[in-house]
């Protein structure tokens, strides 16, 4: 059972300028009394006093502002910050999906930045060998995968880097906003997969703006503001809170995208 | 709007403290598990280095090649060396000493120049070590050709009882001992996990590390037995045959030089001196238990720090 629990966790980061970072300071700090080293080092909170449990089966939504914590929070979820104070336990593969381009290395071919995605993602050799195909077959690259990724437009990198995220079988997923820049109808293919792998993953957690991707893939939201979690709840409660209106009232069909009202019509 | 918590939070926080050995441990054991990770990163690292060069890797060879025949011709004849059993020695001895340094100047930089991954993908920070140190092997076999290829041309002269100078010491010349080159490359490529986890944790913190590091790392070549050997150390200047004994400790003080010397005295047929082995062993151990201590408390800080 995959599951991550915070409990009382803050996040802070020293900020070091390129004095307080040299070793020099540092000695002769010491000599004059006893000034602690991080003391001295400005702090900034990002998140403070996080208490959260999100269990198998889970598909929460991550709302806030700008420079409310999302991104934090995700990194905190996803094991990578351990926090400063508090405790925090994650069980199970995580599968961050942070940004599209991480791990892409410009100067190689498509195929060769497929397996090396996947490695990072958790992927051994062999599983991401039986997937080389059925990407090139999702991306409709071609010809071009043979070439190096420098050579790639923006849109063609969001959609090698998607086939890839959505072919893995992750047991966490995070997803952070940023999957955009792609023409519409590869969106509505890449939703679809995008939905596959929601529901193959144990749990979710994902960081958007879009009232439609939540409405899509989430059934619980978390709102942070300013570091804290303002409000952990059911989806709709969250985002009536946070908005100030319900938005799925007035998510009327002729708003949606005809992305969306064609996979409803499912 | 008020903060409704609904959650029915899970039993107490576990014991599980951040920083403890086990966690400590646990990033290393991990990385190994991770190896098919490094191990494509770092053969991605050599390719990607000569892509659109046309004969590749070889620079490379070449470059370690011409390094250490210009160096073979100029200091055989500085220390009056007998060439065909020189030249194999610093060719030997430049290829062990390009891999330390790889490992010490760009251990500095293995977490700074690995930030990007670190804040977005979690992994085991060992793993970016081991990607590095498997980079600076691959590098090691490349130049590896160059030894081989001494070897084939001095072969007749090293296969024999020789010496370096006309007083050095009688080296057996070439047996079965080469093999102890193996046990003793794996040593120094474990040594080389931990001073990189070492430098490169205590880099990220402090960035004078790197370039004080840059800058010392020069003088530790010179004074290091490479270009010319240890036994010239003890080499009577005139009078008292005891008189040059304690010049042998510049040599021996020095880590460097048994780590090159586990290396590189099976390769050449030399004498394999035991005590080597003895400190090399205690390095192995002492550095470990302190990149451990390192780990444990600031493994977890490394992702702030980046």
């Amino acid at each position: 059972m995959v599951s991550i629990d915070v409990w009382n966790a803050s996040v802070d980061f020293p900020i070091f300028d390129a004095k307080s970072r040299s070793l020099k300071k540092l000695a002769l700090g010491k000599v004059g009394g006893k000034i602690g080293s991080e003391g001295r080092v400005p702090i900034i909170e990002a998140l403070h006093d996080i208490t959260l449990s999100i269990k198998d089966g889970d598909r929460v939504g991550l709302v806030g502002h700008n420079g409310a914590g999302k991104s934090t929070l995700l990194r905190l979820l996803a094991g990578i910050y351990e926090p400063t104070r508090g405790q925090s336990r994650i069980v199970g593969k995580v599968a961050p999906v942070f940004d599209l381009g991480v791990g892409m290395d410009p100067e190689i071919s498509g195929y060769e930045n497929i397996m090396i995605r996947g490695l990072f993602l958790g992927m051994s050799r062999k599983q991401m060998e039986s997937r080389v195909d059925d990407i090139a077959q999702f991306t409709e690259l071609g010809d071009y995968l043979q070439m190096p990724l420098r050579t790639y437009s923006t849109g063609m990198r969001v959609r090698l880097a998607l086939g890839v995220v959505t072919s893995i079988n992750p047991e966490i997923l995070l997803l952070d906003e940023g999957i955009g820049a792609v023409d519409a109808a590869f969106m509505a293919k890449a939703r679809d997969r995008l939905k596959n792998l929601v529901a193959r993953s144990g749990l979710l957690v994902f960081a958007t703006h879009s009232d439609e991707f939540l409405a899509e893939f989430c059934d619980k939201a978390i709102w942070m503001d300013e570091g804290h979690v303002k409000m952990f709840g059911s989806l709709r409660e969250v985002l009536t809170a946070y908005k100030g209106f319900d938005p799925f009232e007035r998510m009327h069909p002729h708003e949606e995208t005809p992305v969306l009202s064609g996979n409803g019509g499912e | 709007m008020q903060a409704t918590s609904t959650l029915d939070q899970a039993e107490a926080p576990p014991a599980v403290k951040s920083r403890s050995f086990k966690r400590a441990f646990a990033d290393v054991r991990e990385a190994w598990d991770h190896r098919e990770l490094w191990g494509h990163l770092g053969w991605q690292d050599i390719k990607q280095r000569y892509r659109r060069s046309v004969i590749g890797p070889l620079w490379i060879t070449i470059s370690m090649g011409t390094t250490a025949l210009a160096l073979g011709l100029l200091y055989s004849v500085l220390l009056g060396a007998e060439l065909p059993a020189f030249l194999p020695y610093i060719t030997a001895g430049f290829i062990v000493w390009n891999f330390i340094l790889g490992c010490i100047t760009e251990g500095t930089d293995v977490f700074i120049a690995n930030e990007g991954l670190i804040k977005h993908l979690p992994a085991p920070i060992t793993v970016h070590v081991m990607r590095m140190v498997w980079r600076q092997i691959l590098f090691l076999l490349h130049n590896l050709v160059i030894y081989v290829i001494v070897m084939l041309i001095f072969f007749g002269t090293l296969s024999e009882p020789y010496r370096m100078t006309e007083n050095g010491p009688l080296q057996p010349g070439l047996s079965w001992t080469i093999a102890l080159a193996i046990p003793g490359f794996v040593l120094l490529a474990v040594n080389a996990v931990w001073v990189s986890l070492l430098f490169g944790v205590i880099s990220t913190r402090f960035r004078d590390i790197p370039p004080v590091v840059n800058s010392f790392i020069n003088l530790v070549f010179f004074m290091t037995p490479i270009v010319w050997d240890a036994s010239i150390l003890t080499k009577v200047v005139k009078g008292d045959p005891e008189d040059g004994a304690w010049r042998m400790w510049i040599a021996e003080l020095n880590p460097v030089y048994h780590f090159v010397e586990i290396v590189r005295a099976p390769l050449l047929g030399h004498t394999v001196d035991w005590h080597h082995w003895a400190v090399v062993g205690g390095f192995t151990v002492v550095g470990w238990m302190l990149a451990l201590v390192i780990l444990r408390n600031y493994r977890a800080r490394v992702s702030y720090w980046v």
